[in-house]
């Protein structure tokens, strides 16, 4: 497998009109990503997922159903024309509630992804181009942080009260507060992950000679970093941001089952099971439903997240 | 040996010291406090007896006041009373540290037992058939959430065969060392596989790595038995990272246990911390997080050491 810059610099002589024009970079990556069979499924599944999650109000709207209004005289009804997965315990239809769920769920994913790569990224940056003690400080700081039991801590944070860290009642009391507060606490425990990876390939930018050539130029610093260095390092924090996105699924999920997540009426994957194994006994299905979802997402992005690796990086194909 | 032993360990004594600040901290931000929840239990309270109370507890002092007490009472072995459970915290945490610990070990010596093997022979046959279905089961492990995974075994087990119980710790009335076990088989099931996919898939890589060096070429050129080549040459090599990862990952088993205990109403450490950070129970959730922090920092030693013995070109002098 040649790499993308020698297929580009050794088919430029040769062009004449015999010749196929070269393959943009794109095109190759593309061109890679499509053998990984897998990686396509995944694809596809999330395709799928996302525009399930977009249309959702033309869905509610089509059928004629609200996913949050209770209706106790419909509770756990039958598999039906009308509600093609039953109820809930509250009589909401289920196929509604998990198409909503979704909403939240992927929309946590994505947010908290990019939040995470951006903090992980600018924390990279610096510390990989300064060097010294800013980066002996801040990867310590890292080590310390990665040691620290990860959902105990989450939990606690979960269950931090917002006024008591001087957020303004508006905010505190607004309903959507539990999936601000959930981006923000993964995100605040899941950056160390990109900062690392980011160092690393500042490390190994800095002492290349289109960078020396730029600082020679006089280039500021933050022009060096964002426009030669950030550039040749997208392509591992892309692959990083989403098998992040995957664990940051299921952590969403995890803490909105244990009650600490995204808080009901609002419907997520994982607070629709939060009272599964109270119903394990009489309507199992109910309970594995949002697990299946949950699972065909993360496996998902995993496959994807695998697939971009080998495109981007022929090298680790296999590994 | 000494000297690298006494600095690590002065080493993790700061990091625990810095940790219980910050969890000190943070359990004060969240909702309540031991005044409000008393405030709520006695309608005939003032505030008049609310402040001259929260004076009487400290609880009107800064936050480093407030924590430098603690810490010294901590110190002194002190580590105060369970509000939910009306006993001395030391009490009650380390039973459930033990229950834990069994949990652990079990989930990790069995996922080890498997992985091993599997990553090996993955490595040694890349892109078979095998290989696949390895690769399938692990990227499966890594997308399940442990949750799901435990409702999927009390479904199947409790609920659809009904042989093995749906959680606690053991039969009421019934005290033997099988009905004890009976009781782990879902719980240990569900960290296990949840562990088997990471380390099987660090395994792998490890062996595909070093399988590709040239002393492997060596040996099999010289004639060495394969098996000898893989057991003796490559894997001790390809362990090296592996180990290191596998004592981090130790670290995501405690978080795994947290939701296992959960789920299966298992008294160990994880339920602890979780009952005990929603029932307000402040000082259990901050020992209780403590201990979680020093697992952590403790397997990482032992990762250090590992390398150590694992290659002799790294000692610790």
């Amino acid at each position: 497998m040649v790499s993308v810059i020698s297929t580009e610099t050794a088919s430029r002589p040769m062009q004449d009109a015999s010749m196929p024009p070269p393959l943009s970079p794109a095109l190759l990556v593309w061109r890679r990503f499509k053998r990984h069979k897998a990686a396509l499924i995944g694809a596809g599944v999330l395709i799928f997922l996302a525009l399930l999650a977009i249309l959702a109000p033309l869905i509610a709207g089509w059928r004629g159903q609200d996913h949050e209004v209770v209706d106790l005289f419909n509770r756990f009804q039958p598999v039906s024309a009308a509600h093609p997965l039953g109820t809930d315990d509250l009589g909401r239809d289920l196929m509604l509630r998990l198409i909503y769920g979704g909403r939240i769920s992927l929309f946590v994913g994505l947010v908290t992804a990019c939040l995470t790569a951006s903090i992980g990224t600018v924390i990279g940056l610096v510390s990989g181009w300064y060097g010294g003690r800013i980066d002996a400080f801040l990867m310590r700081f890292c080590d310390g942080w990665i040691s620290l039991p990860l959902l105990p801590v989450l939990i606690v944070l979960a269950a931090v009260d917002p006024t008591k860290v001087g957020l303004p009642m508006a905010i505190a009391k607004s309903p959507d507060l539990s999936l601000y507060r959930i981006v923000l606490i993964i995100a605040l425990v899941a950056w160390t992950t990109s900062a690392r990876l980011v160092r690393g390939v500042t490390l190994t930018l800095k002492t290349r000679d289109f960078v020396q050539a730029a600082v020679a130029q006089g280039a500021s610093t933050a022009r060096i970093l964002f426009v030669h260095i950030l550039p040749n390092a997208l392509s591992p924090i892309l692959v990083a941001a989403t098998l992040a996105s995957g664990n940051i699924i299921l952590l969403e999920s995890t803490l909105s089952f244990l009650g600490l997540g995204i808080q009901p009426p609002v419907a997520s994957w994982g607070n629709i099971l939060t009272n599964a194994q109270e119903i394990i006994w009489s309507q199992p299905m109910q309970a594995i439903y949002p697990g299946i979802l949950i699972f065909a997402t993360v496996i998902s992005l995993n496959f994807v997240g695998d697939g971009l690796q080998d495109a981007f990086d022929p090298r680790t194909e296999g590994r | 040996m000494t000297r690298f032993l006494s600095i690590r360990f002065l080493q993790a004594s700061v990091v625990v010291l810095v940790m219980s600040f910050v969890v000190y901290g943070l359990i004060g931000l969240m909702p309540g406090d031991p005044i409000d929840i008393m405030l709520s239990g006695d309608p005939n309270m003032t505030s008049e007896d609310a402040a001259r109370l929260r004076a009487v507890y400290g609880l009107d002092q800064p936050l480093l006041n407030r924590y430098l007490s603690w810490l010294g009472n901590a110190l002194a072995g002190d580590f105060g009373y369970s509000r939910q459970h009306h006993q001395p915290v030391m009490t009650i945490v380390l039973p459930r540290l033990l229950n834990t610990l069994y949990l652990m070990i079990c989930a990790f010596l069995i996922s080890v037992a498997v992985a091993i093997p599997a990553g090996v022979y993955a490595a040694r046959h890349p892109r078979s058939l095998v290989d696949q279905a390895i690769n399938l089961f692990c990227f499966a492990g890594i997308s399940l959430p442990v949750f799901f995974l435990a409702l999927l075994l009390i479904i199947f087990f409790a609920v659809v065969l009904g042989v093995l119980p749906a959680g606690g710790m053991k039969t009421v009335g019934e005290s033997s060392f099988g009905d004890r076990l009976r009781y782990m088989v879902l719980p240990v099931a569900t960290l296990t596989i949840a562990n088997i996919a990471q380390v099987t898939r660090y395994v792998r890589s490890g062996m595909i790595e070093v399988l590709r060096e040239d002393y492997i070429r060596t040996a099999r050129a010289k004639g060495a038995d394969e098996n000898r080549v893989v057991w003796r040459h490559a894997l001790r090599n390809a362990m090296i990272p592996t180990v290191t990862i596998m004592a981090l990952e130790c670290g995501t088993l405690l978080s795994g246990a947290l939701i296992t205990e959960t789920m299966f109403s298992y008294l160990g450490m994880g339920k602890l911390i979780f009952d005990s950070i929603l029932a307000n129970d402040f000082n259990v959730a901050l020992i209780g997080l403590l201990f979680a922090c020093s697992v952590t920092l403790v397997l990482n030693l032992i990762a250090d050491l590992l390398y150590a013995a694992l290659d002799p070109r790294i000692s610790y002098r």
